[in-house]
């Protein structure tokens, strides 16, 4: 934990950190914050209660080991190493790993009603990508079980008063205070470039504040609504990490987006349909039959089709996602299978589960959350039906590029201030805002820990960063931040002036157009000409954005939601082309990222050089990183830490646990490989 | 065939100046509900009757009625609006019947359906709403819990702080200190947990004075209306125990 330092400036004024998010990752950095004594200031787009964490279903990885399996963290490290496709830097994961017992344990303590054995001990599910029992989980929300464990620890923040080092309390000052419906506008950098603070819009009154900072961390999750409909929550546009990525902080690993395989297809949402579903038993299918016309129900098991048991049958139904994405895509677009003629999905049947009341009561027990989901919005009863499900966009393994700081372990030095640092100096990016713990492909369940453990990295990196700088915000002359909020003001005011028939084009059809464009050519599968032409339209739709008509004219002073949108639309065509050019260059077969001609499965791969040649580790075992210009991305590469596990080739046709097991620690083999993937692209 | 149409009449405003009524007309999709009606209807701001106006300020987050903010008054009852079908065995509008859409009346406006519920969360730091732990460093496991026990916390916790129950509560209103069936509600939960009792005489202090548990009226509608199918009555009735309880014997366990 780092030391105690100054809680007030040299002028008296009480030094405060910013949080930007408060979703689980935001939470968790704040409760560090606290604890060190250091008062932080959130800033939040929604009340921190409604942030995208609730949304998590499924549950938390931890390898407790409660089942008497054998598991252990080392094993969790590999096996997330291996499902992300060897592309995550491993002592980050190492750490993550070796931290999770210990998070379940703390959120257990902070009351999370985690699923209990009938011994009262902590109950656990299985998930994608591994065979053993690590999942604990609280039904099938256990994102907002979590998040509201945080809530509440925090929410006891603002009601402490802020003490200085001698135990003295300062008056009037909360530990925490809650900036809500707050969207951040802009970052305050000093002369050397160091953030100072932030700009951010009170979006009831559509007033732009100054908030200064020693540290700054975004924790404002990822971009899913660049692909429109998804899985993410209307706020996910990626907004604040677009504003840093304008201020010049590198943001990595942009390509790689999960698309998950099972969700509802609806017009304003694809809503999740959680992997534990397929956890607790839930087997995927089609009818064998392409032209079948019957109910799911009626359709013989003899005629079904189970197409991830049959090609994987070590993980079955739970092999990662991105592979169960491609493999439902494969099946209902390339193969004619379908739910129904005319109905692009497949089945998720729960039904065999539910078969006398009380197997029905247990499992409304697991997964009652998200069964109750399906049946709200899909308006069929999943205990008797199977439901329909298609893939949709989930998560973004990429975010902003954050450095780390390995111990004698090759773990994460906790409280050094490298860790979880952008490039600018005093801005820090945590959860699904950085690319730090997934690599090409995340495994489920290992969002909800990564988010928590990336807060318990990052608030002690703050504290260090916060003692280590040269003087406090808090001192500097208010030129920088008067500057900063009249440019703001200005930018903002500059909007409203948008009316009249030079304004043609209305912003929020703009982002139809950009989401139907890049579903449809950046999803599952990736051909290189249609990327071509998805950075064009991405181009075209930048032109049209400057021609957008605010919609809205109401003045500030007032809520005005139209005219923000103008700023997160810009942030999401910034955030698109970097995800549609990291893409486009990379040319190779990694976790999410999948392009058919490397597939030596797939035709296309005849008729090209390099056809079939899948991972292309000698060329592309690297981090994408991508730095904002005004003609546009420029792209570098920076190689992957491997030094804990060597890469081999991602197979879930067999049982893969022994080997998992047997290669940690192979240093000497470890360090020659690490050489490969410092070559030059 | 003419496209299947619904409209939507929409109460509108900015804070507390006047309110007018605009009604819109929504091409019907396949599994349409109210939130992908407001999205239409800003890609094309224009009423029924042909005149442009601004598009419709609402709160929205999650879509799938787990982050609590898209609560508004539909139809006069209050409900999530993204999970309000228009048609399907759950529509409300199965045949284009218009529907009406208003912001809860009881918290302050901030535009249109938007409304600042800061009163709910500042009820839940009354309650003194969590569970008191020593810190976020590692100390070992937590209690152990019965399955029975899990349930019953696990179904309280599911609360989202959206509002239904207090809009629909004729004690909850800006004349009234009444805190809201919810938090109440949040009271049992806490004071059940293992490590979460051991506060539990100052969680019930919080309820026994003035906009605690004696101000509910039990007219019974809260429970009606929760969409998470709380049962906040029950929850009543266990904290109306426990504070008479403490009423009448806390002295004695001081």
């Amino acid at each position: 934990m780092a030391a105690k330092v100054s809680v007030k400036s040299k002028n008296g004024s009480v030094r405060r950190a910013i949080v930007v998010g408060g979703g689980l990752g935001g939470l968790m950095t704040v409760i560090k914050l606290c604890e060190a004594g250091i008062p932080v200031d959130i800033i939040s787009l929604v009340p921190v209660k409604r942030s995208h964490s609730v949304c998590a279903q499924g549950g938390i990885n931890a390898s407790v080991n409660l089942k008497g399996e054998g598991d252990s963290p080392a094993i969790h490290m590999e096996e997330t190493i291996l499902g992300g496709d060897f592309l995550a830097n491993q002592p980050p994961v190492k750490g993550m790993a070796e931290a999770a017992p210990g998070i379940v344990y703390m959120l257990d303590r902070m009351g999370v009603p985690f699923n209990r054995t009938p011994e009262g001990n902590l109950d656990f599910r299985r998930f994608g990508g591994t065979l053993f029992h690590r999942t604990a989980f609280s039904g099938a929300t256990t994102g907002q079980q979590l998040m509201y464990a945080l809530d509440e620890q925090v929410r006891r923040y603002e009601t402490l008063d802020v003490q200085d080092e001698r135990g003295v309390t300062i008056p009037g000052e909360k530990m925490v205070r809650k900036f809500e419906f707050f969207d951040l506008a802009d970052l305050i950098m000093d002369d050397n470039g160091v953030v100072r603070g932030v700009i951010a819009q009170d979006l009831k009154t559509s007033k732009m504040h100054v908030f200064r900072g020693d540290a700054v961390c975004l924790a404002t999750g990822g971009a899913g609504m660049v692909f429109g409909r998804s899985t993410n929550s209307v706020i996910n546009t990626g907004s604040a990490s677009a504003v840093a990525y304008r201020r010049g902080a590198m943001f990595a690993n942009a390509e790689f987006i999960q698309v998950h395989p099972t969700a509802i297809p609806g017009p304003d949402k694809l809503r999740l349909i959680s992997e534990s579903v397929r956890g607790e038993g839930g087997r995927v299918w089609v009818p064998r039959d392409r032209k079948d016309k019957r109910a799911g129900r009626d359709i013989p098991e003899k005629e079904r089709y189970y197409f991830l048991e049959e090609r994987y049958p070590a993980y079955k139904n739970l092999v990662p996602r991105d592979i169960a994405s491609r493999e439902i895509f494969r099946t209902v677009v390339h193969e004619g299978y379908q739910c129904l003629p005319g109905v692009r999905s497949v089945y998720l049947d729960v039904s065999h589960l539910a078969s006398t009341e009380s197997s029905k009561h247990a499992l409304k027990n697991k997964l009652g959350g998200v069964l109750e989901i399906y049946e709200k919005f899909a308006g069929e009863d999943p205990y008797t039906n199977p439901m329909q499900i298609f893939p949709a966009v989930h998560y973004s393994m990429g975010g902003l590029w954050v450095d780390f700081e390995t111990d004698s372990h090759n773990s994460l030095k906790i409280g050094a201030s490298r860790n979880a640092s952008t490039n600018l100096p005093g801005l820090f990016a945590t959860g699904e805002a950085d690319y730090q713990y997934h690599g090409a492909n995340r495994l489920g369940a290992n969002s909800l820990l990564s988010c928590i453990y990336g807060g318990m990295v990052t608030g002690p990196s703050m504290a260090t960063w916060r003692e280590e700088t040269n003087g406090s915000a808090f001192d500097l002359s208010s030129d920088l931040f008067d500057k900063a909020e009249k440019r703001a003001t200005e930018e903002y005011t500059a909007l409203l002036a948008r009316t009249g028939s030079e304004y043609s084009e209305n912003a929020f059809k703009i982002h139809d157009e950009l989401a139907e464009d890049m579903l449809l050519k950046c999803t599952v599968e990736r051909k290189n000409d249609e990327l071509t032409g998805l950075v064009q339209k991405i181009d075209e739709l930048k032109v049209r954005l400057k021609k957008a008509a605010v919609l809205d004219t109401t003045p500030t002073g007032k809520m005005n939601q139209p005219a923000v949108f103008l700023r997160h639309m810009r942030g999401m065509l910034d955030l698109a082309e970097v995800i549609a050019k990291g893409a486009l260059a990379r040319d190779e077969n990694r976790g999410a990222h999948y392009k058919p001609v490397f597939d030596s499965d797939r035709d296309e791969a005849k008729d090209h050089p390099e056809g079939g040649k899948g991972r292309d580790d000698k060329n592309w075992l690297k981090t994408t990183r991508a730095t904002f210009t005004e003609d546009g991305a420029k792209f570098d590469y920076e190689p992957v830490d491997i030094s804990l596990v060597v890469p081999r080739a991602r197979v879930y046709k067999q049982k893969s646990m022994a080997a998992a097991v047997g290669s940690i620690g192979a240093t000497t083999e470890t360090t020659e490989k690490k050489d490969d993937a410092h070559a030059p692209a | 065939m003419a496209e299947k149409t619904v409209t939507l009449r929409i109460k509108r405003g900015v804070a507390d100046e006047a309110s007018t009524w605009e009604e819109f007309s929504v091409a019907l999709q396949p599994n349409a509900n109210v939130i992908s009606c407001l999205m239409d209807i800003r890609k094309n701001p224009v009423t029924k009757d042909g005149k442009t106006t601004t598009p419709v300020a609402w709160d929205a987050a999650c879509l799938e009625e787990v982050c609590g903010s898209c609560t508004v008054v539909i139809n006069g009852r209050a409900r999530q609006a993204c999970s309000t079908m228009i048609a399907g065995p759950h529509g409300i509008a199965p045949n284009g019947e218009t529907i009406t859409v208003e912001p809860m009346s009881k918290f302050p406006r901030v535009r249109d359906l938007v409304v600042d519920r800061s009163r709910m969360f500042d009820a839940l730091k009354r309650i003194r709403g969590w569970v008191q732990i020593d810190g976020s460093h590692e100390l070992g496991a937590g209690p152990r819990v019965s399955a029975s026990d899990q349930e019953i916390m696990y179904t309280l916790s599911r609360c989202m702080t959206c509002g239904c129950c207090v809009e629909s509560c004729p004690n909850y209103n800006d004349h009234s200190p009444f805190i809201g069936p919810f938090a109440i509600s949040l009271v049992r939960m806490y004071n059940m947990h293992p490590s979460g009792k051991m506060q539990a005489g100052e969680r019930l202090d919080s309820i026994m004075s003035d906009g605690g548990i004696a101000d509910c009226g039990k007219a019974q509608n809260c429970v009606k209306v929760c969409p998470k199918e709380i049962p906040l009555i029950e929850s009543i009735a266990v904290m109306g125990r426990e504070t008479l309880k403490r009423a009448l014997f806390g002295w004695l366990l001081k």
